[in-house]
């Protein structure tokens, strides 16, 4: 595996941006989710269309219920939409099989989970592995990019601690670095300040912007916190599964 | 496939559990818990895996140890065929004659009273499981100590669990109600019992009158009797023929072993508790580990949502289910050896490697199998789940 420097990733954005694609960030087209069926159908995403090229930052807010979940489940890769395509890193997610996707999820994509989701036997270090590992690829350089992750992430010296020792911006920060391991297309964040107080949720989403710009991630941060967008390259709004 | 064009380098220098293990460590205040329920039931197999062998040596190793394939009894003894079968002469002189027949001589068996009447042991009851014999009878043990008995004169040699009564070579014992007098003239030093009761060898006159319960001279009919038929054959020998002509009905040794009193009883009671005790194991086994994966499942919807695939998360699972079998039922099987070693003499308890390792293998195997059926749950579990909230 490689690890991009940050201004590799940078010339990358760039090229994607003068190309005028974002065929290596995500791309969402027409994309809509329908739960059940009949009079009980319930449309959580409604001819979505959403474009983020590498190494940008976009905010996705609305109240709960607007289908916020959604949009990452099927940008993610973890649903597949009722019609659309969702296109990641150029390969479009929609078309592949449930193993593929799977591949896609562990090689192309980033998730940093609400209150992040640590694994409670791992310490940060061995979180950052796990994906590495699950791919097959753990190996020096594996190592060597933890490392620096968790330097980038500020917890050099929380590397070997479990997360029941960890303070929930930590545990954030863990997350968002493990999101990061595998070096992803795409940088997915669900409610990254639902547990942090105020001035530790803009610290945090700073982090999560920095990193994008980074390591050229095309990143979608969902949140009904409107207060911590200033960050963000460009914030849109959800209502009612409609993106505006 | 656009996916498929990243390099799959498996230059993983990792074990292949990464979480297993780290798991472990981490519950292991649980798994240590379930781990001594295992052991503790790797023990209790042992111990009775000890105990059945030990049983079956004190009702059969007499019969084992009989240079024998085959015993022809009367044909209308269907049951307890070693006190209700009797032969005469012509059977095991048709047997001898007949084709595919090695060696074919009279058998005799019975139980008896006893008294020490000369000995440091005078006045001590012992109850003897007489075998009858040829002296020249292939049957015949060469005894440790002393010589073998003759024709005739009442001479025996007796087995260690007599001799562990303190009845020693040249003491006299009495058989009760007949007072036939018998003089202990060997020891063979090995555990050889029939029905729980030590083995003495005689000659088959001896057999009979302590049989019949005649002393002196026996009657005509008596005298050429034998309770079966003891058989060498070749294999494969078709023994139909003579069968129907002596009226008789040629069993294997090892299904003789049923014939010997509560063999069979006993054995079936042994198999019946294993049996209940392994598939209470598989239970517990299957129980714990549907437990911990329920509790697992939204590690398990992560690592889906983390791109993990199902294999990988079950090969990780089973491999912490084989780490915690093998390690507790090695554990308990070696407590349950140091236990059995110190039972062995004081109680019907003997240890075979094959009936330990058999014990340790149907634990792990079964266990596995429950727990196989626990982690089975894994694969029904959405990645979805790992975002948390539907909002």
């Amino acid at each position: 595996m490689t690890v991009p420097a940050a201004g590799a990733a940078a010339t990358a954005a760039s090229d994607a941006t003068a190309s005028g694609t974002a065929a290596r960030g995500l791309d969402l087209r027409e994309v809509t989710l329908v739960h059940g069926d009949g009079d009980t159908a319930v449309t959580a995403l409604d001819q979505v269309t959403l474009r983020v090229a590498p190494g940008e930052f976009v905010a996705v807010v609305g109240p709960s219920g607007s289908g916020k979940s959604s949009l990452l489940a099927v940008a993610g890769g973890l649903q597949r939409p009722t019609s659309g395509t969702v296109t990641v890193a150029g390969a479009e997610l929609t078309s592949l099989t449930d193993k593929q996707r799977t591949e896609a999820r562990r090689r192309h994509i980033g998730f940093v989970f609400q209150q992040s989701n640590l694994l409670n036997s791992l310490t940060v270090r061995e979180q950052l592995l796990l994906p590495l590992h699950i791919d097959g690829r753990l190996d020096a350089a594996a190592r060597a990019r933890a490392d620096e992750l968790i330097e980038a992430v500020g917890l050099a010296h929380r590397a070997g601690s479990r997360p029941h020792q960890l303070s929930g911006g930590e545990r954030q920060r863990a997350g968002l670095a493990r999101a990061l391991m595998a070096s992803p297309a795409v940088l997915l964040v669900d409610e990254p300040t639902s547990a942090l107080d105020r001035a530790r949720s803009a610290e945090a989403v700073r982090l999560i912007a920095a990193q994008t710009r980074a390591h050229g991630t095309a990143t979608v941060m969902v949140t009904h916190d409107t207060a911590i967008m200033d960050d963000a390259d460009r914030v849109c709004e959800m209502v009612d599964g409609r993106l505006s | 496939m656009p996916w498929s064009d990243a390099p799959v380098t498996s230059c993983s220098v990792e074990i292949p559990v990464f979480l297993a293990l780290r798991d472990l460590r981490f519950a292991r205040g649980r798994f240590a818990l379930m781990g001594a329920v295992v052991a503790l039931i790797a023990v209790l197999g042992v111990l009775l895996s000890g105990l059945a062998s030990g049983l079956a040596d004190a009702g059969v190793s007499g019969l084992r140890s009989l240079p024998v394939t085959h015993m022809a009894f009367d044909a209308k003894a269907t049951s307890e065929q070693f006190s209700r079968s009797t032969v005469e002469a012509e059977d095991w002189e048709s047997w001898s004659a007949a084709a595919g027949v090695e060696r074919a001589e009279p058998f005799g068996n019975t139980l008896v009273n006893a008294q020490v009447t000369a000995g440091a042991e005078k006045g001590e009851q012992v109850n003897l499981a007489v075998f009858g014999m040829t002296p020249h009878s292939a049957m015949a043990p060469a005894p440790t100590e002393g010589r073998s008995f003759a024709e005739g004169g009442g001479g025996i040699v007796i087995t260690r669990e007599i001799a562990d009564l303190g009845v020693r070579i040249g003491d006299v014992l009495t058989a009760d109600r007949s007072e036939v007098r018998l003089e202990v003239v060997g020891l063979l030093d090995e555990p050889v019992s029939y029905g729980h009761i030590g083995v003495v060898y005689a000659d088959l006159e001896t057999w009979r009158h302590l049989h019949y319960g005649l002393p002196g001279e026996l009657p005509e009919a008596a005298a050429r009797q034998a309770t079966a038929v003891a058989l060498t054959l070749a294999p494969g020998a078709d023994v139909s023929a003579v069968e129907r002509a002596t009226g008789t009905r040629a069993d294997t040794r090892e299904a003789t072993f049923d014939a010997s009193p509560g063999y069979a009883a006993e054995s079936s009671t042994m198999a019946l508790i294993k049996g209940f005790l392994y598939a209470i194991s598989a239970l517990v086994i299957g129980a714990f580990f549907t437990v911990w994966t329920v509790q697992r499942k939204a590690e398990i919807a992560l690592l889906k949502a983390l791109g993990a695939p199902t294999r990988y998360i079950l090969r990780d699972a089973l491999a912490q289910v084989v780490v915690v079998l093998v390690t507790a039922t090695a554990a308990g099987t070696a407590v349950g050896l140091a236990l059995g070693s110190a039972m062995i003499g004081k109680a019907p308890f003997s240890l075979s490697a094959s009936a330990v390792a058999t014990s340790a293998a149907l634990l792990v195997g079964l266990g596995a199998a429950g727990a196989a059926v626990a982690v089975r749950r894994i694969t029904a579990v959405d990645p979805l789940t790992a975002l948390g909230a539907t909002r």
